[in-house]
């Protein structure tokens, strides 16, 4: 009845074997990010280690200051002066990648992972077509394809990330396309030679909403359809809801929470989780006043001794051992659907959410 | 404030009269061409037979994407810009009627708060200075009485007079919005109109400015023209709304009624974009994902209704193609511009929970 395309939120097709290899494409081990600034160092990145499964969708979850884009360029080797990858390791493909030279990198980078960024604007050169730039990041995974081939392939891409119109808008330049066909430009760039595992930072935080639900719902499709794994970097919980299987939550540089999409939701064992779902206007919640979380994310300049998240904590805040004692990663659940939670009272909250 | 321009210490909690503040009558607002200097100079329509009303203390959301024309709407509310059609009315007097002095008077009781305050703020100028200047533009006070005002209306934004002297960037992101606030009030404004004043923060400093906003608005009797884009903020904070596509007025409603059952397949393609922060919930949900995007300069269609390009109902239907909807009263208060109103349900594109009873 109605014309409009309808997609469903989940794919129901159960998922293949294949697909979900013990190993993960990524791992991530102690990793760990410093910038040098006037104030201090600060470090963005503080000893974090996570995994991703191939195809699986993970969100890193965080606001400003959580370190969570710092994270984001740590993987793939683009952090710069002054910032500095000072410890840890990052697995690709079952290969350590953090050592590896510019020239190395930018082998993999394109073709085994890549990354997806706000604002498309500061990844696209203003002077060259649309076109000629994908066609660069083809050729550049692909040097003996031929000009002529790789611009086909291009203009293909061009029409599987829906751009209307695709061979005519092949020559315009950047300032000619809106915001969210610029995005899915990087999209395609991004996807253009398959690779296993994609960065996605706020992709859509600056995109009108209807656009951003195009973009999620094509993102979506293409990562079915390529099995590509993603880490979806974004402040936004409900995207992180629709989109997402996992997510790892991020505070002050740490992960603090990481739990499948519908256990955060229903029962987040870290405080800082619950306090942020609080602050959050839903529509099947109507309430007078939203939650807010008192004060503001540490400088990461200085972060405090003890648990990062105790001033603001309405569990912890004022406790001695939250004020003292750095809490350690406790893993409540393991497995496929592991939950894990930094916080002194974790196991607490653990059982009192298991019991209701 | 007196007559004679003197000044009345901050009062509590003001007279809730419930009229109306703010009339906004067929404004319209076409800009010249920028394409070409010579050619058609038809000039592009950023907004169109908009018209609301705001009572004292009343939140008014003008909800809409990137060229909805609600920054436009703003800007024309305020005086800054003048409409090519129909009027702004504020406290019973029409803007157009007033000389440069007397808008500038009119423009105490009604300020604007700004979506940056970092930007917005003067980086040389302490706090303090920053709030005490409306004071001093507007030539109100004694010194001594603009420095107390200034002190009295930062403490109400949790801005303590021993910490009012610093310089913007000595301050977080947070106290700069508050300081940017604080300006916004000084003056004791019966309307404030905020463009997007939660768009650019996080999820913890919006709940932290929305209460704020919220307790200003009890405790002073604002009246709040809200230009918001995301729904689930305006769904939590405006009293009614007007959803805008294009420079016109889609569906223009109280609160409850746009969310319980929108009419405008435009209002409901809106809400089925929003994400929902709830897995659940999501899961069960069917997505109207539009077609295109919102026309481009130069692309507006003159005829038939602005949105039928995307719609899920009308791209196809001769009417919508010929005949531009006019907006119209379908309950007592709902207005819809649209050939079709309540062909798309709300059911079909939210799951039950979260449609208001």
């Amino acid at each position: 009845m109605i014309s409009g395309l309808r997609v469903r939120r989940r794919d129901d097709t159960p998922r293949r074997a294949e697909s979900r290899v013990s190993d993960p494409v990524l791992s991530v081990r102690d990793l760990r990010t410093e910038f040098t600034a006037r104030e201090g160092v600060a470090v963005a990145v503080r000893d974090v280690s996570f995994d991703l499964r191939r195809a699986e969708k993970v969100a890193i979850v965080g606001e400003s200051g959580s370190g969570k884009s710092a994270l984001g360029l740590s993987i793939v080797g683009l952090v710069d002066k002054p910032g500095k990858v000072v410890a840890g390791q990052v697995w690709l493909n079952g290969r350590e990648i953090s050592r590896l030279g510019d020239r190395e990198l930018g082998r993999i980078r394109g073709s085994e992972i890549s990354m997806v960024f706000q604002d498309p604007m500061k990844s696209l050169d203003p002077v060259k077509t649309i076109g000629d730039q994908i066609v660069e990041a083809i050729v550049t995974h692909e040097p003996t394809l031929k000009r002529a081939a790789a611009r086909r392939r291009a203009v293909s891409l061009l029409r599987e990330v829906e751009i209307p119109f695709a061979e005519g808008r092949y020559g315009d330049y950047p300032h000619q396309y809106s915001g969210g066909m610029r995005q899915r430009v990087m999209i395609a760039i991004a996807l253009a030679s398959n690779p296993d595992v994609l960065i996605a930072d706020e992709p859509t935080t600056a995109l009108d909403v209807t656009t951003q639900a195009q973009i999620l719902a094509l993102l979506g499709k293409l990562v079915e359809q390529h099995h590509t794994a993603v880490v979806f970097i974004t402040h936004n919980l409900g995207v992180v809801a629709q989109f997402c299987e996992r997510v790892e939550v991020m505070y002050a540089g740490r992960l603090v929470e990481r739990s499948p999409v519908g256990k955060l939701f229903e029962h987040p064992i870290h405080p800082y989780t619950e306090a942020l779902l609080n602050a959050v206007p839903r529509p099947d919640r109507r309430i007078e006043r939203l939650q807010a979380i008192g004060g503001f994310p540490p400088p990461l300049t200085s972060v405090p001794p003890g648990c990062s998240f105790e001033p603001r904590c309405p569990l912890g805040h004022g406790r001695a051992i939250c004020r003292d004692a750095k809490p350690v990663a406790l893993e409540l659940q393991g497995g496929e659907g592991a939950v894990i939670a930094e916080c002194h009272f974790a196991r607490d909250r653990w059982q009192t959410a298991a019991a209701t | 404030m007196n007559s004679k321009g003197g000044f009345t210490p901050l009062p509590g909690l003001r007279e809730r009269k419930g009229d109306i503040i703010l009339r906004v009558e067929t404004l319209g607002k076409k800009f010249p061409s920028t394409r070409r200097l010579v050619g058609s100079g038809e000039g592009q329509t950023a907004l169109t037979q908009l018209s609301f009303d705001v009572a004292r203390g009343e939140t008014f959301g003008l909800v809409g994407e990137s060229g909805c024309g609600k920054s436009t709407a703003a800007r024309c509310i305020l005086g800054l810009v003048k409409p090519s059609a129909g009027r702004v009315v504020f406290d019973g007097v029409d803007l157009a009627d007033l000389d440069r002095h007397e808008l500038r008077k009119v423009r105490r009781n009604m300020q604007m708060a700004f979506q940056d305050s970092t930007a917005s703020l003067d980086a040389r100028m302490s706090a303090l200075a920053i709030v005490e200047e409306p004071l001093v533009i507007h030539g109100l006070g004694t010194r001594l009485e603009r420095r107390r005002r200034a002190e009295e209306t930062l403490a109400l934004l949790g801005i303590e007079p021993e910490q009012a002297r610093r310089k913007p960037h000595e301050y977080s992101g947070g106290q700069r919005q508050r300081i940017g606030l604080a300006r916004s009030i000084v003056l004791n404004p019966e309307l404030l109109v905020l463009d997007e004043p939660v768009s650019a923060v996080d999820v913890s400093m919006q709940a932290q400015i929305l209460n704020l906003l919220r307790e200003l608005q009890d405790r002073l009797t604002l009246a709040y023209v809200f230009i918001v884009h995301d729904l689930a903020v305006a769904e939590h904070f405006c009293d009614r709304l007007a959803v805008l596509y294009l420079g016109s007025v889609m569906e223009l409603s109280d609160r409850d009624s746009i969310f319980r059952a929108p009419l405008h397949p435009y209002t409901i393609s809106l809400l089925s974009a929003v994400p929902i922060p709830s897995p659940a919930l999501e899961d069960q949900r069917e997505r109207i994902i539009l077609r295109g995007e919102a026309a481009q300069d130069g692309q507006e269609s003159e005829t038939g209704c602005p949105f039928r390009p995307r719609c899920p109902v009308g791209h196809d239907r001769d009417i919508c193609r010929s005949e531009r909807p006019m907006l119209e009263r379908k309950k007592a208060d709902q207005w819809v511009a649209c050939h079709f109103p309540g062909e798309l349900s709300v059911g079909d594109v939210m799951p039950a929970a979260a449609v208001p009873a």
